[in-house]
């Protein structure tokens, strides 16, 4: 089955063989000892692209999909609208067949796209400088909090409590393999350690609530550490971006900004900082030069920090990273502009609060907390969440995060500019069926 | 060149999206005071957007625009259907929180793609979960890391590397905490076994051995290499980034090797991305699968669930890895089988091999042996004319190819490596390596073309010390203080 990706045909496979001066493959595979060679494989028989197709097809009917269902998940993951124009653009193969752009001269496309990237994040939070993506937002979290570890030349860092539970998880992985350790703080706690490299916190957090940024960027400020802050992209249209309340690192997940929730992955992590930790910032960063005969373009730059050129002193490993996501939010801010990504954060704002003044009006239910919130919130339920998940998906919806084991019978929902008021009253309405007792 | 910028085409009242009304009675504002001042972004119409992407693609080189040898990274074609499959709803529109059994056929894609990949490989497990071969080499040290910790053997902190080693290895070591000794090669191209053999000490932990080598050698001594490592009390690891050599033919596992990190984005043909997405799976054997990255797909009473191994080194992501990566890396394997698998690595060593053979006259070539996968040549009898490999690969340009891997490994002076995958013709490989020669002929005949090249390409040689030197890193300046210059618009191409 291997043709259609391997043109060589018998005949030409015998005149590179003559040419090369051997008889068969087998000779040119001689350094191999012979037991290891030609193993049995236990894999299932090749098939057609239209028999996979079909067998994939209904591998993919098997899971209930965002189109068909009505979604009320968050907690990471988002479903947004995402303008035809974005998938469009991405799918041109010049960009999605290009590697790294290692050749500036046959990567301009690749790199002005970074080079816009680049601006625009600095312009949704800004701060001062990006790097061109990380994996998604959670390993962006967990480099930020090494890079604050190198820079303070301190080996400890703290999480506050109301950061995405999974979040704390990636970062102490990165943290400890350093041989650093990691703090979770008690957000109503005013002890902490002092002798901390970073405080991480998440804005919206992880509960959908509003923190007051400034008060945490004071609390680290005054430690000698940075303020490392983790935003919801979308909640830029309308809330403080981290530029303005003095983060020092601020990272994001990208996936809101144009890319579908695609099971988790592929996703982005957006990476900005400070301008004077600019050589201290893992991943690649593109710049603008010019060429030889004076005509501006795009290069690589930075390039010391990383470990094609700098190995064992490399500010970090990542090499193949999410460049097409990039790509993708890139389209996305473009298409949106300002008055589209305020209009947004707008209807994810109104509709939120909409779902949870309806809710908070059912007989047994409530609204968690008296912060602000943006698009997610708490509500507690007068019956265990996996019931009325299990009753929600039955009228075909996909509840939220079922929390019930840290907090009693809550659930942590998301109302996004995807949820119609038609789709908001029907779940209150389910929910108002089910009363327990 | 497109010199301008999303900026320059940027005027109030522009847009490139509509949204719709709310349907909502609207809340109550947010305080004052957590609400942000006005803000920039460029205001730009629909199409102008989409012209302005498709300028910007022209200027790309892509590995569906041609020849595109870049070793060590494996530039395969990447099969159309491949993303037409990945984008069905029940993969692209499926939220990663959903209960499991509304997931189930995701869940089974996961658990069928770790069975296979250890097959291919001859290990016992697989975790999907890194992101890229990078986070996969990450993960592969932490779990070497806590095996040795596990067992009481504490004092294990240093890494092994040969000097051709990939420079994502080092880096990923020292994110574990650990040390780098490097070991040198051999004449052969091989590593130094009495090298190797002084350094195996007890503080050593791992060797990470590439297979073949970045050289494009396979090391004829793996089994003594395997032998030596494992009496040290030590564990051996491939970066996989190589695999294409051996796909189908030979297994990781048989060669004694404990754990490797594969790259769907190189040997399983889902797309670059431009650089990513990637997705880097670890494969290990028995003994570190309780290490593996969480979490893992499972069978449990005909359901497919996720489970996190007893003593996992952890999460490395917020969800399952790059899932949309692992479907077409499913596709290409189903669609290849093990005979196809066999046949891709066959062709890549045999197109590898010709361009050694039909190019060894002009280009110095270090090794002169079989070679696997790609092939590694010097650019230094150039040099006695002042030419030098960034002239040679800037030349290609001109001759319409993607240049090789140039300046790696750091063990080949001035090194070109090539790698031509499988999915090259006899044409195509005739036609890069006629370029070639004519590249070497005018080295000694006409240096300076080479000197002065690209002369075809969107821009030319490019400032990069001016760029590091005096970083312009956005236009962001520009939309907070208005002062960017405007002169520059162009619109031609």
């Amino acid at each position: 089955m291997t043709a259609p990706y391997v043109p060589n045909t018998e005949a030409s496979r015998k005149l590179m063989l003559q040419e090369i001066g051997v008889n068969s493959i087998e000779e040119l595979l001689q350094d191999i000892p012979d037991r290891f060679r030609n193993v049995n494989f236990n894999l299932p028989p090749p098939l057609s692209e239209l028999d996979l197709k079909r067998e994939l097809g209904k591998l993919a009917n098997l899971d209930a999909n965002l189109d068909e269902y009505a979604c009320f998940l968050g907690a990471g993951g988002y479903r947004h609208f995402i303008p035809s124009v974005v998938g469009h653009v991405i799918n041109r193969s010049e960009f999605y067949t290009a590697y790294t752009p290692y050749q500036a001269e046959i990567s301009q496309g690749t790199l002005q796209a970074i080079y816009e990237y680049q601006s625009l994040v600095c312009q949704l939070t800004g701060m001062e400088v990006s790097n061109a993506g990380m994996y998604d937002g959670s390993t962006a979290a967990a480099e930020a909090a090494v890079m604050a570890c190198l820079i303070k030349q301190r080996d400890r860092v703290a999480v506050l409590d109301t950061v995405n539970p999974t979040y704390r998880e990636v970062i102490d992985t990165y943290v400890k393999g350093r041989n650093f350790s990691i703090e979770t703080i008690d957000h109503n706690s005013d002890n902490s350690p002092s002798d901390i490299a970073c405080l991480i916190v998440q804005q919206p957090n992880f509960l959908g609530y509003i923190e007051n940024m400034e008060k945490y960027a004071q609390k680290a400020h005054d430690f000698g550490a940075l303020l490392v802050s983790i935003v919801d992209p979308i909640s830029l249209g309308i809330l403080t971006p981290p530029g303005d309340y003095g983060a020092d690192i601020a990272v994001a997940e990208g996936q809101p900004l144009g890319i579908p929730i695609g099971f988790g992955g592929t996703y982005l992590g957006l990476f900005t900082c400070r301008k004077e930790y600019l050589r201290q910032m893992p991943g690649r960063i593109v710049g603008k030069t010019t060429d030889v005969n004076g005509r501006p373009g795009y290069v690589m730059t930075m390039v010391t920090r990383e470990q094609h050129i700098r190995r064992e002193r490399a500010t970090s490993n990542i090499c193949t990273s999410e460049a097409l996501l990039a790509l993708a939010a890139t389209v996305y801010l473009a298409s949106l502009g300002k008055k589209g990504i305020r209009q947004i954060a707008e209807l994810c704002y109104h509709k939120a609060h909409y779902a949870a003044k309806e809710i908070s009006k059912l007989k047994g239910y409530s609204i968690l907390s008296k912060q602000p919130f943006f698009k997610e919130f708490v509500i507690r339920c007068p019956i265990a969440p996996k019931q009325i998940n299990a009753a929600l998906f039955g009228e075909g919806i996909i509840g939220g995060l079922d929390i019930s084991p840290q907090m009693e019978n809550c659930i942590l929902l998301c109302v996004t500019e995807m949820n119609t008021k038609q789709e908001i009253d029907r779940l209150v309405a389910i929910l108002g069926a089910l009363q327990g007792g | 060149m497109n010199h301008y910028l999303l900026p320059d085409i940027s005027e109030p009242g522009k847009t490139g999206c509509s949204l719709p009304a709310l349907d909502v009675a609207p809340a109550e504002s947010l305080p004052k005071e957590l609400l942000r001042e006005e803000f920039e972004l460029p205001e730009v119409s629909e199409v102008e957007i989409v012209r302005y992407f498709t300028a910007l693609s022209s200027l790309n080189y892509g590995v569906d625009s041609g020849f595109y040898p870049l070793g060590s990274c494996t530039m395969k074609y990447n099969p159309k259907w491949h993303e037409d499959v990945a984008g069905l709803p029940g993969f692209a529109l499926v939220h990663p929180l959903q209960p499991v059994e509304s997931v189930q056929g995701a869940l089974q894609l996961m658990f069928e793609l770790q069975d296979y990949l250890s097959e291919i490989n001859g290990m016992d497990s697989t975790s999907l979960v890194p992101m890229a071969g990078a986070q996969g080499e990450f993960a592969c040290l932490l779990m070497v890391k806590a095996f040795h910790q596990d067992r009481g053997d504490k004092n294990r902190n240093k890494i092994v590397i040969p000097d051709s080693s990939h420079g994502t290895n080092p880096a990923s070591a020292v994110m574990c905490g650990f040390e780098v000794v490097t070991v040198p090669s051999d004449k052969e191209g091989n590593i130094d076994f009495n090298m190797l053999e002084a350094v195996m000490n007890e503080e050593v932990a791992a060797l990470t051995l590439t297979m073949p080598n970045t050289l494009g050698l396979f090391d004829p001594q793996i089994t003594e290499i395997s032998q030596l490592v494992h009496e040290r009390g030590a564990l051996l690891g491939a970066d996989g980034a190589n695999l294409n050599a051996l796909l189908g033919n030979v297994k990781y596992g048989d060669l004694g090797y404990d754990y490797v990190q594969l790259n769907l984005h190189k040997t399983f043909s889902t797309p670059h991305g431009g650089g990513g997405p990637g997705a880097g799976p670890v494969c290990v054997k028995t003994h570190l699968t309780d290490f593996l990255p969480s979490p893992l797909v499972t069978k449990d009473n005909g359901e497919y669930v996720f489970i996190s191994p007893a003593n996992s080194t952890g999460k490395l992501c917020d969800f399952y890895g790059n899932f949309g990566v692992m479907v077409k890396a499913y596709a290409y394997l189903r669609f290849l089988g093990a005979e196809g698998l066999k046949e891709v690595s066959n062709n890549a060593v045999l197109n590898a091999n010709y361009i050694k053979e039909k190019l060894k006259k002009y280009y110095h070539l270090p090794y002169d042996r079989k070679c696997m996968h790609e092939v590694v040549f010097s650019g230094k009898s150039q040099m006695a004319k002042g030419v030098h490999t960034l002239d040679i690969a800037k030349r290609l340009m001109d001759f319409g190819f993607h240049p090789p891997t140039v300046y790696f490994p750091l063990n080949v002076q001035e090194a070109i490596m090539i790698e031509p995958t499988e999915t090259e013709s006899k044409e195509t490989l005739d036609a890069y390596i006629q370029a070639m020669i004519d590249i070497a002929r005018e080295a000694e005949e006409n240096p300076e073309i080479l000197h002065t090249s690209p002369h075809n390409t969107p821009v030319r040689r490019l400032d990069s010390v001016k760029a590091a030197r005096q970083p312009e890193l956005n236009w962001s300046m520009y939309m907070s203080s208005k002062k960017r210059e405007t002169g520059t618009k162009e619109t031609e191409l």
